[in-house]
């Protein structure tokens, strides 16, 4: 196991629930109460030192128990290293912690992850739809459960047929 | 620092002033105004809701997805090959980077190595993009505050380089020259000739485009102080590429992460100190120098040899064996209707084009389609800092706020 993924397992024994290293990448999944907390150590250790927030992202698993997996990519800029995080959420239960109080950037990027797959984020400032109009009502489009063409909210446009003599 | 105070002041009604006791109605209130969609400044359509007291932006909230076209689920339905046109439409003014940035997220994904030319070749099309990508920038941002003049020269080399694209893959904007495992086609005799001369021609113009902007005083004044981020901010925003350098960061993925030939060059990162627009123009502005080195340093390195790796399960056969050769024919035949099938696993591959991190998330579960692809546009973290960058100025600066991130909204929607 990579030396992050023993020192969070070493600080975080019930929130660790495994890691991986896959092409020079370190992912560590966690369990969802402990998110925040091993954010937090990443963010501030200075051991961790992760300052930068690339990305956050989700899966939908539609055959798991716990369908859906939101995945956070971290950068440290003095240590010129990576760390990606994840966690699973039940469609139940769809909310996970935000992150918006550790890195700024967060809020884009989780309205996005609320917006294209419907999990929300608890604290953040403003959760709402981002790229999706805010009346839009065929639910989440980046879920697996959701047809290509759409549900056919777009066949309700009306288009003129002819233009009008 | 006289900067400073523009931020900070804000312009209140003096009750004890002569004048304000002959107005007797006068209040103050909040006002709401609609920036966009369809404003000229912005770089395509992008709504921003700003709130003023007078003339400042107290808070602004940018409303963005109008040319959201569902990219990422889109890739979800293609092969792994199919979605290379797709990233030419993300940010559709620097498709190569676009591509180069996909082709390597999927080589990392398949543990793919590339031929050394086909690395040369990559690295000297990557490099005259962000030549492309800066000459724009600066050319609509000049526009945008008003200086039109180098609009017209930007464009004019722009132009040169364009024809250039034109004739190495038939497309001006929408490339798709990049391949999974190497480049579509080499670089012929004429080609390099036209760049080299080009590479000659263009550092004059470079100093020209300086000229008419360090010298003029509306250039200095709407840029200098302006949109004013700090490093420890810049990077808990997650800005990156000029955006972020310009607050003093030197977070370049291209000597962090070196990949393709970059190592093989030698090459500096401007670094800005004051994290203003001027500092990000500057930055752009030392860049092009930094590419013409580059390029010039992989013309006179790169050898002969393939350009496309030799695994016949992933990548294609040139073009020549597919019309006389029966198993090229095959193997293209089966590559396009079904694709390849890469290992299941999780990757992130971020590249260094000249708006900043260009990443892609990928995940297989060892089919040919990827089960799920995220992309990391730099043009929409970008939007995210915006509020914080535009609290205090003017209406008149949000346009070059957005400008100054070089943004793109196909990229940023997607």
């Amino acid at each position: 196991m990579h030396q992050m993924a023993q020192r969070i397992q070493d600080e975080f024994p019930a929130g660790f629930v495994g890691a991986t290293e896959w092409r020079g990448d370190v992912a560590v999944t966690v369990t969802r109460d402990a998110l925040h907390s091993i954010a937090e150590f990443l963010r501030h250790e200075p051991g961790m030192d992760f300052d930068y927030i690339v990305h956050v992202s989700s899966v939908d698993w539609p055959d798991d128990e716990e369908r859906f997996e939101v995945v956070w990519e971290f950068y440290s800029i003095r240590k010129r290293r990576r760390i990606r995080l994840k966690t699973r959420v039940p469609e139940s239960d769809c909310i996970v912690d935000s992150l918006t109080d550790l890195w700024r950037g967060a809020d884009f990027m989780e309205r996005e992850v609320y917006d294209m797959m419907g999990i929300r984020f608890r604290n953040h400032p403003d959760l709402r739809r981002i790229l999706m109009p805010d009346d839009y009502t065929e639910g989440y489009p980046l879920r697996k459960d959701f047809p290509l063409r759409g549900k056919g909210w777009r066949d309700t446009f009306e288009f003129l047929d002819e233009v009008p003599q | 620092m006289a900067f400073e105070d523009q931020r900070t002041t804000v312009y209140k009604v003096d009750p004890e002033h002569p004048e304000s006791k002959t107005l007797p109605t006068l209040r103050t209130e909040e006002l709401l105004l609609n920036m966009g969609p369809q404003h000229p400044s912005t770089h395509g359509v992008l709504k921003v809701i700003l709130e003023l007291e007078g003339e400042r932006l107290v808070k602004s909230t940018p409303v963005m997805g109008y040319l959201h076209r569902g990219v990422e689920k889109l890739a979800e339905d293609g092969t792994y090959h199919q979605f290379i046109p797709h990233t030419d439409r993300l940010d559709y003014v620097c498709a190569m980077y676009n591509n180069f940035a996909y082709c390597r997220a999927v080589e990392k994904l398949l543990d793919l190595k590339v031929p050394d030319r086909a690395e040369y070749l990559r690295t000297i099309v990557a490099e005259v993009q962000r030549i492309i990508g800066h000459q724009f920038w600066v050319s609509a941002q000049a526009l945008d505050i008003g200086a039109m003049t180098v609009f017209f020269y930007c464009f004019r080399d722009r132009e040169i380089l364009l024809d250039w694209f034109d004739e190495l893959c038939g497309a001006r904007l929408t490339t798709s020259w990049y391949r999974i495992g190497g480049v579509e086609r080499d670089l012929t005799p004429s080609l390099i000739e036209k760049l080299k001369a080009f590479l000659d021609y263009f550092p004059p113009k470079i100093d020209e485009y300086q000229v008419f902007l360090e010298k003029n005083r509306i250039w200095l004044g709407r840029t200098k102080g302006v949109a004013v981020i700090s490093a420890e901010d810049a990077i808990s925003f997650g800005l990156s590429g000029p955006t972020l350098r310009g607050s003093g960061v030197d977070y370049d993925l291209r000597k962090y992460e070196p990949y393709s030939a970059y190592p093989k060059c030698e090459f500096s990162v401007p670094v800005g100190k004051n994290g203003d627009t001027y500092d990000r123009y500057w930055i752009r502005m030392m860049e092009l120098y930094e590419s013409v080195k580059i390029i010039k340093q992989c013309l006179e390195q790169m050898e002969e040899g393939p350009i496309m790796a030799d695994v016949p399960s992933v990548t294609l056969p040139p073009k020549q064996r597919v019309f006389t050769n029966l198993e090229a024919m095959i193997q293209q035949f089966k590559l396009f209707s079904e694709g390849f099938k890469a290992p299941p696993g999780e990757i992130y591959c971020g590249t260094e084009a000249h708006k900043g991190e260009l990443g892609f998330h990928i995940v297989s579960t060892g089919g040919s389609k990827p089960y799920r692809l995220k992309i990391r546009a730099p043009s929409f973290i970008h939007m995210g800092a915006f509020d914080h960058m535009a609290r205090g100025y003017m209406i008149s600066d949000a346009c070059t706020i957005f400008g100054t991130y070089d943004i793109v909204m196909g990229e940023c929607d997607r």
